[in-house]
């Protein structure tokens, strides 16, 4: 691919990723950000957060389903930096609108509230892997350790998705769209490795 | 408390509907220039075209009288928020599903059962009742399990006027509420695992207090759908999933009712449970609380003890650990 096609797509994954801070910026300037707005800004960082995760994790199967979208990966670190992104903001609205920087609040609901230990445990489990996404830190680790701490996303993802079932009242189903496609795309992994292996095979046959 | 001193006008006169309209998201004030346009054009038809609820609740507005018991001193909720922020599961889960769903609630004809411990089981219509007595502007403050309040202007009388009707009997010591269901009205009633109809249930004192309000309007109007229309309970100084919407059925019992969301999850929501900032809810604290509509920065605050009407409801809980019954 030619450099000034990935800077073009580069550029657009930028405005995309950041039209949701947009909209909460432009709302909360002009107070429109609903009839709750704390709760519209806790609601948008975390699903976005949420869902650029899981388009982040689509990157992989989907470059495998052809040699002509293998560039696709030169998009991820640039996705998977901004779920961090989404989801600090999202950490921030907890510590700012809903504990009020109050430190003994906060101690307080990570410890007695476990769908908050479990956001907070996604939130660090995430931090290593952004900080460990720079071009130094890949040379620095190695690609094969580099790659190993990365697998860590996989199980930041369920932290994430258990946070949401458990922040949503018992017999409410609103997770069940997200942790659907979750299930296939961590699903996808091992099948289209299985079916990569059975192709091998029957070409050696 | 900042009860007791009577507000020298009704509340359905503080604000119009007409002028909360105007507050309305982007989408209705877009519908709302066009209706202005068409009105225009001399066709008040049109209007209705655009914003079909607005016929549905033309001549709707309650003689109300005033009340010792509203609450003053509070900065009323906006129309537009109090009816576009609604918990309404039967019409989806998200807050602003009712608004969008609960047009189809068939508020006419409507009538109310009065069954169980009572000297004989009878029915109520909707227009006799809202004639039982004189309805009364009662402004109170809603606090919803979820940590967010409101200050709602309802119109009604006290629940204890109607019980008075229903003749209970002396073995009657709860009273529970079951809701309207019907799933073909309520389609999205399966967005969640509730088993429906909606019930709620409150000990006989706690109905009885003057305090619990048998609502049948808001802002001196009738209630919106999304807001329990043609009959709910309000029962201030608890959480806002007490107090049941769309009425149809009252049942006067022996022994503590089975209500909905108890049986949901008996360690987050408890038969009783009063507003108290003591007892956190097993996921988030109780100790403040975000008001509705006002900017980010500015919505939390403290809970007060049952939501600030100790003074009217405490002596109904003297000797009762709250931590336990929450």
């Amino acid at each position: 691919m030619k450099r000034s096609t990935l800077i073009f797509f580069k550029t657009l994954v930028w405005i995309a990723c950041l039209c949701p801070l947009a909209d909460l910026l432009w709302g909360g300037a002009t107070n429109r950000l609903g009839p709750d707005p704390t709760a519209e800004i806790a609601n948008t960082t975390g699903l976005t957060a949420l869902w650029m995760l899981a388009i982040t994790l689509a990157i992989s199967p989907v470059r495998r389903l052809s040699p002509r979208l293998a560039w696709l990966i030169k998009l991820r670190r640039l996705l998977g930096l901004f779920v961090f992104f989404y989801a600090t903001l999202h950490m921030l609205t907890w510590v700012a609108l809903y504990s009020n920087f109050n430190l003994n609040a906060m101690l307080d609901d990570v410890t007695k509230r476990r769908f908050i230990m479990m956001g907070a445990a996604t939130w660090l489990l995430l931090l290593p892997l952004a900080l460990t996404s720079t071009n130094w830190a890949i040379r620095k680790l190695g690609g094969k350790s580099w790659n190993r701490l990365h697998k860590l996303v996989y199980l930041a993802a369920a932290c994430a998705t258990i946070h949401y079932w458990w922040k949503v009242k018992t017999g409410v189903l609103t997770p069940v769209p997200f942790t659907l496609v979750l299930l296939g795309l961590l699903l996808a992994r091992p099948v289209m490795a299985w079916m990569q292996r059975r192709k091998t095979r029957a070409v050696a046959v | 408390m900042l009860i007791g001193k009577v507000s020298d006008i009704p509340s359905s006169e503080i604000t119009s509907r007409e002028v909360h309209r105007q507050f309305l998201d982007r989408r209705r004030f877009l519908r709302g220039a066009a209706a202005v346009g068409a009105a225009a054009l001399g066709a008040d038809r049109m209007a209705e075209l655009f914003d079909p609820r607005a016929h549905a609740y033309a001549d709707t507005k309650l003689q109300t009288v005033q009340s010792p018991l509203t609450t003053t001193g509070e900065q009323l909720t906006s129309f537009a928020d109090i009816t576009h922020y609604n918990n309404f599961y039967e019409f989806g889960v998200d807050k602003g599903d009712p608004a969008k769903n609960a047009g189809g609630l068939p508020t006419r004809p409507w009538t109310v059962k009065v069954e169980g411990k009572v000297a004989k089981p009878l029915t109520f219509d909707i227009d006799a009742l809202l004639k039982l007595k004189p309805l009364e502007d009662r402004v109170y403050r809603f606090r919803c399990v979820e940590a967010w309040s409101m200050v709602i202007p309802w119109v009604g009388y006290s629940l204890s006027e109607f019980i008075k009707q229903c003749n209970p009997l002396s073995t009657a010591k709860y009273v529970q509420f079951l809701s309207y269901y019907d799933h073909h009205v309520e389609k999205w009633a399966s967005e969640s695992t509730i088993s429906w109809p909606y019930s709620e249930g409150l000990r006989m004192d706690e109905a009885m207090n003057p305090l619990t309000l048998l609502t049948f309007g808001l802002y001196g109007d009738v209630l919106p759908n999304q807001d329990g229309a043609p009959v709910r309970v309000i029962i201030p100084w608890k959480y806002g999933f007490k107090s049941a919407k769309s009425i149809v059925t009252v049942r006067f019992v022996e022994k503590m009712p089975s209500t909905t969301w108890n049986e949901m999850a008996s360690d987050e929501y408890g038969f009783y449970s009063n507003v108290n900032p003591n007892v956190d809810h097993p996921r988030w604290s109780q100790k403040t609380e975000r008001r509705i509509g006002l900017p980010f920065y500015a919505q939390r605050r403290a809970t007060l003890m049952f939501n600030g009407y100790g003074d009217q409801v405490a002596s109904l809980y003297a000797g009762m650990n709250l931590k336990k019954y929450y």
